[in-house]
């Protein structure tokens, strides 16, 4: 990653934003080093839009501080913060052109008509739209309104650069587009940069690092492969790869037992006993006929999801759980089909396996490299 | 049957639009045809015709013309400059009392001309009564009374030009580095110009017709066209009246249709 000389460091300290009882961000704490790509990932509703608000100054925080290259920017208006910010929906202004959008910043900061036309001229370029300049934003599309978008933010210098499901309102094939351009520019710009999302393929794509955030508050963050490698909470693993979670309480180290009486084999061995909660991939279950190997996690096919490039299964382990399980749906390792009221047992991996305690926190596998009871378990 | 029924209701449809057009049309074209007649009193059919009646409405209702034209145009600048800054007040910002100020914005447009005229003639006999002003029957107080019947149609219409204006792009001016008041006039205003455009016609047509208001507060030096012409009937019944009404109907169409051309008011209407 290329760092501009001139890029910032941005720090969110305690951030709380209550709206009457409720708070949206609920202590917050995030430190940007300068160059990075940090996405906020959560579902509608989880603090993520409020708090980029809070750092664009729309919102004043109720408590905690936001540092710019470490002096506080809380008391400063949005037109004072150099934050350039690409909004949902584009926010372009519908009576201008688009190098008089472009234009509207350095204007506001009277750099002056040849400055200014320079500018405009070299983000054109960057954004490729040269031959757009004079069309008004109602005669571009969505991708191109998009670019102007983040030409005009750009165009400022800004100190961080603030995205809001700036791919939302693409269609899906634009989206990757998108996505790898912004991911460019901003490399090549090294500009410090956060973006919102609620769509973890995109904040994959996109981000050297992801909070991930539910209910005001910080699930985990991360690099993208941590928080997929290692959640920290069954939250976590739910949002990221779409984990099956089952309660229960383990018992005797190596079953979880569910309140209907039955009880689901674990991959690894586990010191702790008491309520606990299971999390695996649906992409980390493979499926196979009945065996007579030692652990046995079974059930019986409920349905059977062909979706080309997987297969989707949900198998009913009791009354009160049903797993979903996805493998590959084409070529030489597409996973075999099964009927529904077929017969399976199910395996997964002991790395696979998530284990979570009482109070969500995550619970080590019991030395599983010496454990007897793993090495015959394993699949 | 079901043709039958469509046939009927197409019918129907048909025969609804063509009365209100001739509702519309046929005193129009009455008043039209009246005015040219050659007669003193209203004769039919009338031995000739003559457009003299036009030439004679500068003598007889120049300066209530004029008088109208100079409390429409102040009337519609006052309104607009109340108006419109509380178009983006209501539709921007929260807060305490918004929902009285409204009311009392929009007020004056249900409660009826004639309450209105009285009221405010007794309240501008008390207010010169107790200060020693002298705003009764002059064009000031004319102006203040007709402000107040126009701005709810100004704030009225800025209101609904702002509800389709996304609020995002006012942030991204001021993130782009522009002050409040200068977001609103680079962003915000821009977005309001058909309301506002049509805000301040219907303030001027408003005022310009307004009879209610000015019985009560037009005096011998202070006379509005219509309560001019309103005088005028009182003592001859003659085709002038009628010229001055197609004059008057034929200035408004120009000026609705200029400005046609650069809004469309059929949206900022609606």
């Amino acid at each position: 990653m290329m760092v501009a000389p001139e890029a910032s460091s941005l720090s969110l300290r305690n951030l709380v934003r209550r709206f009457g009882a409720h708070a949206a961000v609920d202590d917050v704490s995030l430190e940007v080093t300068p160059g990075e790509l940090v996405v906020l990932l959560g579902p509608s509703g989880c603090g993520k839009t409020t708090t980029l608000r809070l750092i664009a100054g729309f919102l004043a925080p109720d408590e905690g501080d936001i540092r710019l290259d470490g002096s506080s920017i809380i008391a400063l208006p949005p037109h004072k913060r150099d934050m350039g910010i690409v909004f949902q929906s584009y926010a372009l202004f519908p009576h201008l052109n688009v190098a008089r959008n472009i234009a509207f910043g350095l204007e506001m900061r009277r750099a002056g008509t040849r400055a200014t036309n320079a500018r405009v001229q070299e983000m054109l370029r960057l954004v490729r739209l040269e031959a757009f300049s004079q069309r008004l934003p109602r005669q571009l599309s969505g991708g191109q309104q998009q670019r102007v978008a983040l030409a005009r933010a750009l165009a400022i210098h800004p100190r961080v650069l603030l995205l809001d499901e700036p791919l939302s309102n693409l269609d899906a094939a634009l989206r990757q587009d998108m996505a790898r351009e912004i991911r460019l520019l901003q490399q090549a710009r090294g500009i410090t940069t956060i973006m919102v999302t609620h769509d973890q393929t995109e904040a994959m794509a996109l981000a050297d690092r992801l909070v991930l955030l539910h209910d005001g508050k910080v699930q985990q963050i991360g690099p993208p492969e941590a928080l997929h490698l290692r959640p920290e909470n069954p939250f976590v693993a739910r949002f990221i790869g779409g984990s099956n979670i089952v309660r229960g309480r383990i018992d005797a180290g190596t079953q979880l037992g569910l309140s209907d009486g039955s009880s689901v084999a674990l991959a690894a061995a586990y010191q702790q006993n008491g309520e606990a909660t299971l999390a695996v991939r649906p992409d980390s279950i493979r499926l196979g006929a009945p065996d007579q190997t030692g652990r046995r996690v079974e059930g019986s096919v409920e349905l059977c999801t062909w979706l080309g490039a997987t297969v989707e299964h949900v198998v009913r382990l009791s009354p009160g759980v049903a797993i979903l399980a996805r493998g590959p749906g084409l070529g030489p390792d597409a996973a075999p089909r099964h009927k529904a009221g077929t017969r399976v047992t199910l395996h997964w991996s002991a790395d696979d396996e998530f284990v979570f305690d009482a109070s969500d926190r995550p619970v080590p596998a019991y030395t599983p490299h010496f454990s007897p009871t793993r090495e015959t378990n394993h699949v | 049957m079901t043709d039958a029924l469509a046939r009927i209701e197409h019918a129907a449809v048909s025969m609804l639009v063509a009365l209100g057009v001739a509702l519309i049309g046929v005193p129009l074209l009455l008043t039209l045809y009246l005015s040219v007649f050659d007669e003193k009193l209203i004769l039919f059919p009338p031995h000739a015709y003559t457009l003299d009646w036009y030439n004679q409405i500068p003598a007889t209702f120049g300066a209530p013309i004029w008088t109208s034209l100079r409390l429409g145009v102040t009337a519609t600048i006052g309104s607009l400059l109340l108006g419109v800054p509380a178009g983006i007040g209501l539709s921007r910002h929260r807060f305490r009392g918004k929902g009285v100020i409204s009311t009392l914005l929009l007020a004056p447009i249900t409660v009826p001309g004639i309450a209105l005229g009285l009221a405010v003639y007794i309240v501008m006999v008390a207010v010169d009564t107790n200060a020693g002003s002298a705003l009764t029957g002059s064009l000031a107080g004319l102006v203040l009374a007709h402000v107040m019947i126009t701005t709810p149609w100004v704030v009225r219409l800025c209101l609904a030009s702002l509800a389709t204006h996304d609020r995002a792009a006012e942030e991204a001016a001021a993130s782009l580095g522009a002050l409040p008041l200068l977001v609103i006039w680079r962003v915000t205003m821009p977005a309001m110009r058909p309301g506002i455009i049509a805000g301040g016609l219907f303030a001027f047509v408003v005022s310009f017709e307004n009879l209610e208001l000015a019985l009560f507060l037009s005096s011998p030096g202070v006379t509005t066209l219509p309560v001019a012409v309103l005088q005028y009937l009182e003592y001859h019944i003659d085709p002038l009246v009628a010229a001055v009404a197609v004059a008057q109907t034929i200035g408004i169409a120009i000026l609705l249709l200029l400005l046609d051309r650069f809004v469309r008011l059929g949206r900022a209407v609606q």
